[in-house]
């Protein structure tokens, strides 16, 4: 657990940040909660010649609650957005998520710009903001670019980011109705061995929009477009939770780890669907 | 005339000696971060040493190129199996009669198995150099299951006993073969299973693990040139034995080695062997003449350095149809690994396996145990318990389960109808063991009580009822265990290891302002040894536990011992200390006599005086008389306080306890939570209630990361896969459930004041008492037995084989 040698820089604006990720192409690597980064230093897996710390630009930071848009910075950690009493209550299925993100010294570190860009399967914040519909801010040396979230994972830790991009910020709008982050872990600090997300409003005695991603159960998170459409217009009943599962499942594609096989991660991914939309349902 | 206040329970309050929760003393230092553990020793011009490791678990080294890492400023030495051969130390003994590498000599045999030792000036060079060395390797066939590697054709995994059909424990009957450790009646247990009418059989797998203490293992080995003597602080549960170890293996005389352990961060049976880097540290000193520091990271503890379980354990148990036990038959499978690096004193190599009776009266008894190389890391030590007891306590609680489910009785029924009775002890068990004293009944009546037993299994069948209606998707599981321990070993007489007989000792000095020093040949790895020593000795020489320093772990000032595991530091060290200051106490009468001007028959001891038999009010105390051993030439006396003891048990103890664990499980996910855990322990007489409590609850979440997690799981081709703590569960608060402590006090009729020791009961009675729940709690739908670790797909594959999620 002795890392190799790497130069450290640690530049205080964002282009300062890319001229140095620009200058040293490959070698350059951004570092942000470093939870993912650092242990893979120390144990020689990633070899970073250049490490640049976005811990010193104040552009980063920042938790913005607009009537019909939330911006948050890419710097701003868990913490933060536990804390944070306007967000939680313009989208509190974000505290509800960064609640089950490891430990609280895990999270007075990490932040949700490394969490959504690093491309690990395994992290909450990517199935949660491709169920938001949320936007990611990049600037790199052609200037600032949007991608959606459902459009920025290709494949594990492989984004729509380039490797001279910034992710800046996440945005998102504001969320009525019922939410729920619902994971199944092994211990704190675990990732998933499944996890939901699931957003829906309701229209009197039935379901009238409903959004559903799943964590760590596919090389990227799984919006799964057709379980939310299976709830909407039903009274999320049995039998309507019985179809939004199966929907589920046939978008995922786990695979068989530490976690238990295959045929045991689709049954916990629809029993963690399960309980996800029922608590949703009964905060819609 | 002296003042007789304070009153006599005062005077025994202020000596907190037995019986109080004393504040453990070496928290003050614990607690601020200000302890002193090996990788804080720093010394100057000190070296820094790392391993090159095999990525492989079976394979020849075709050749190791160290030249580019030579080439490394800062890189002072590359040191291989070549050249540690001259010296003869590319091998060394194991505690187990058998030898292992100590670099790789021509393959390697597990992964993680050390190759090659840099030395650099810091850890970040050495780190380095360690990548720069081109190691190449060819791959041979793996073997990971020791069945397979009894198969005629199985891969020779130890060339070097190549035709050697006879080792340290007997004949070997294969090329991957140990031996075979055999006890019992054969013939009386086969006519016993024959004639029976009931027998129940099942294969109980203990899985591998790893006692993974929080501080890893490492050393600092410093070669003085000039006096030619080599010091070595290291992370030792044994330093004397390791003196006479390094003694015997580096032909340097033992007066001139001096081992310390300094304050150490957990062992759990993990630091009583000798490591690769113990060796490899010593030698770069002696050739570089400068102290060399080595300490392995955290994959590198859970990779190579000793695991422990693995028993594949095979038992057939007979009754009568109203649940009377008529025999027990059980035959091991042992993995030990690479090489037989087991702990175990010398003529057990299962260790007190046999032990497998456990609480039950059972006529007759028969077990054998086969040692098997395989291509895993080499250990098998004692992981929070004595010599595989966990394993032999775990295996006849699964026993006696499946015999109830058998019979169709309740298994807390079951238990009780056949332990042991009080009026049977001291009890000889069917495979050999003297059990010292027990009250089962008594112990097995409160715990059922205390948990609220019967209400508890009406609420189970209810609940089972609901699930079967569709109400509810989670079951309840009653977890019972009542295990019998044997610790402190042991015995000289049958007990030793490299030959180094089992007691241990205590020297004591009383300065002449009555405080005093007491060091032991054990060593504290956060049991709190400078507490509860303090308190046995307050309460036999009347001095006050504060005042009594207790130093351990340096065999140039400690007395000579075996060291701290298997839960023998109370049951011997703790005896030896009575003892001592039982001498202590003998010549101080002598001397309160002459001042009191008496003969020494007309004085007795009082709390932490000598009074004058029918005066009381006539007295010296013992501070008074520790001034006059210094002070006063009292005729016919040597001047000063001094004892030593060195103490050989008459037998061992036998702790015992009845756990219950109440658990909820959730069918879909296999999600489990404690709602309940109760843990009764009898360790005999209870030095400090609070220590004890704390040792329970240390063990007990251990026991629950074993049963519920842990593990070291090995892939077909030999690669761990659960090297880091992401992987192998170590449990943090949030998953802690709380639990409920309770006692009940059976004195050790043979130990001097009848204590038997308890840091290892928890662990070894909680795994039984978690397995049973999770498998009790599948009973009603003919679920039998499954292999733990029960973590959530394990526990989720029970109920799918069930059918419960159609």
């Amino acid at each position: 657990m002795i890392p190799g040698h790497f130069e450290y820089h640690r530049p205080t604006d964002v282009a300062s940040a890319l001229g140095i990720l620009a200058t040293h192409g490959d070698e350059a690597r951004a570092l942000a909660g470093g939870h993912s980064l650092i242990p893979m230093m120390k144990l020689r897996m990633a070899a970073v010649g250049h490490l640049v710390d976005l811990q010193a630009i104040p552009e980063l930071r920042g938790i913005e609650v607009g009537p019909g848009r939330i911006r948050i910075g890419a710097m701003v950690t868990q913490a933060d957005i536990i804390a944070h009493a306007g967000l939680t209550a313009a989208a509190p299925i974000l505290a509800e998520t960064a609640l089950m993100i490891a430990d609280p010294q895990v999270r007075n570190m990490g932040t949700i710009g490394g969490n959504v860009a690093n491309g690990d399967p395994g992290n909450d914040m990517p199935a949660l903001m491709q169920c938001l519909d949320a936007s990611f801010e990049l600037r790199g040396p052609e200037g600032a670019r949007t991608v959606k979230a459902r459009a920025f994972y290709e494949s594990a830790y492989v984004t729509a980011r380039s490797d001279d991009e910034l992710l800046t910020a996440v945005s998102f709008a504001p969320t009525g109705g019922g939410y729920a982050y619902e994971k199944q872990k092994r211990k704190v600090g675990d990732y998933a061995t499944a996890a939901a997300a699931v957003i829906l409003t309701r229209a009197g005695a039935t379901c009238a929009s409903a959004s559903i991603a799943m964590t760590n159960l596919a090389d990227t998170p799984v919006w799964a477009e057709a379980a939310g459409a299976a709830l909407v217009g039903t009274p999320v009943d049995a039998a309507a939770i019985k179809a939004a599962v199966a929907a589920m499942r046939a978008a995922i594609s786990p695979t068989g780890d530490n976690r238990g096989p295959v045929a045991f991660k689709h049954h916990v991914a629809g029993a963690v669907l399960g309980h996800a939309i029922a608590r949703a349902w009964s905060r819609a | 005339m002296n003042d007789q206040s304070p009153t006599r329970d005062e005077r025994i309050e202020k000596l907190k000696g037995l019986g109080a929760s004393r504040r453990r003393v070496e928290d003050v230092r614990f607690t601020q971060g200000k302890g002193n553990y090996v990788d804080d020793i720093k010394m100057p011009g000190m070296l820094f040493g790392d391993f090159v490791r095999s990525p492989y678990a079976h394979a020849r080294v075709v050749s190791v190129n160290k030249a580019a890492a030579l080439a490394l400023p800062g890189v002072v030495a590359v040191l291989t199996a070549e050249d540690l051969a001259p010296l003869g130390l590319h091998w060394m003994p194991t505690l187990a009669g058998d030898k292992q590498m100590v670099l790789a000599d021509g393959k390697v045999l597990f992964q993680g198995q050390e190759v090659a030792f840099v030395v650099a000036k810091d850890r970040y060079t050495a780190a380095d150099a360690v990548e720069l060395i081109e190691v190449e390797y060819e791959d041979l066939p793996v073997v990971t299951d020791p069945f397979k590697a009894l198969e005629p054709d199985a891969p020779v995994l130890r060339e070097d006993l190549a035709g050697k059909t006879e080792g340290a424990h007997g004949h070997r009957r294969h090329h991957n073969h140990i031996f075979t450790w055999e006890m019992g009646d054969e013939a009386g247990t086969e006519t016993a299973l024959s004639e029976a009418e009931v027998v129940a059989e099942e294969t109980v797998y203990y899985h591998r693990t790893h006692p993974c203490p929080l501080e890893t293992c490492g050393c600092v080995a410093s070669m003085d040139k000039v006096n030619g003597k080599l010091t070595v602080w290291g992370t030792f549960q044994a330093p004397h034995a390791v003196r006479t170890v390094a003694s015997l293996i580096s032909g340097i005389a033992e007066h001139n080695i001096r081992i310390i352990s300094p304050d150490i961060g957990g062992g759990f049976g993990n630091k009583v062997g000798v490591y690769p880097g113990y060796i490899c540290s010593i030698v770069a000193s002696i050739v570089t003449g400068v102290p060399v520091k080595w300490v392995e990271d955290r994959m590198e503890n859970l990779m190579s350095t000793a695991f422990a379980r693995d028993y594949w354990m095979k038992g057939r148990i007979s009754a009568t149809k109203d649940g009377r036990i008529t025999a027990l038959d059980c035959h091991v499978t042992a993995d030990h690994g690479a090489f037989d690096a087991c702990a175990d004193p010398t003529k057990f190599p299962a260790g007190f396996f046999n032990i497998c009776t456990g609480s039950y009266d059972i006529p007759v008894a028969h077990l054998t145990v086969d040692g098997v190389y395989t291509n895993k890391a080499p250990g098998g030590v004692a992981y929070r318990c004595s010599f595989r007891v966990t394993e032999a306590a775990y295996f006849i609680e699964r026993m006696i389960e499946v015999l109830a489910i058998k019979l169709g009785m309740d298994a807390a029924d079951l238990r009780a109808k056949n332990f042991i009775r009080k009026d049977q002890f001291p009890y000889h068990s069917a495979l050999g063991w003297e059990y010292d004293s027990g009250d089962y009944h008594t112990a097995w009546a409160k715990a059922l009580e205390a948990v609220g037993y019967k209400s508890l299994r009406a609420e189970q069948a209810a609940r089972v009822e609901a699930f079967k209606r569709g109400e509810t998707r989670k079951l309840i599981g009653i977890g019972l265990c009542h295990f019998t321990e044997i610790v402190g070993a042991g015995p000289v007489k049958n007990c030793d290891i490299l030959g180094l007989g089992m007691f241990d000792s205590c020297e004591i000095r009383i300065h002449p302002t009555g405080s005093a020093i007491a060091r032991l040949g054990t060593i504290s790895q956060g049991q709190g040894h400078a507490t509860t020593f303090a308190q046995i000795l307050a309460s036999e020489i009347g001095l006050p536990a504060d005042d009594i320093t207790i130093e351990e772990g340096d065999t140039d000032t400690a007395p000579y011992g075996l060291g701290t595991y298997g839960s023998r530091s109370t049951p011997v060290a703790g005896a030896a200390t009575a003892m001592a200051g039982r001498k202590i106490r003998a010549k101080a009468q002598m001397i309160a006599a002459y001042l009191l001007e008496v003969h020494d028959d007309d004085v007795e001891w009082d709390v932490d005086r000598f009074t004058v038999k029918g005066a009381p009010e006539r007295f010296k105390t013992m501070k008074e008389i520790a001034f006059a051993a210094y002070h006063n030439a009292i005729p016919g006396l040597e001047p000063g306080l001094e004892a030593v003891s060195y103490y050989d048990p008459p037998n061992m103890t036998y702790p015992f306890g009845a756990y219950i664990c109440v658990m909820e499980i959730d069918v879909d996910t296999g999600v489990w939570e404690i709602r309940q855990f109760y843990a009764l322990d009898d360790c005999g007489t209870r030095i400090n209630p609070m220590i004890i409590e704390g040792q329970v609850h240390g063990g007990v979440t251990e026991g629950l990361a074993i049963a519920m997690g842990q593990e070291l799981a090995y892939d077909e081709i030999g690669n761990v896969k659960t090297g880091t703590l992401m992987d192998f569960f170590i449990p943090t608060a949030w998953e802690t459930p709380h639990y409920i402590t309770d006692f009940t006090e059976t004195p050790s009729p043979h130990h001097p004041i009848g204590a038997k020791g308890v840091g290892e009961s928890p662990n070894v009675g909680s795994v039984p008492a978690f397995s049973n729940a999770v498998q009790d709690a599948f009973r009603a739908f003919g679920h039998v037995h499954a292999h733990m670790p029960h973590d959530h797909w394990r526990i989720w594959t029970i109920a799918e084989g069930l059918g419960l999620h159609a």
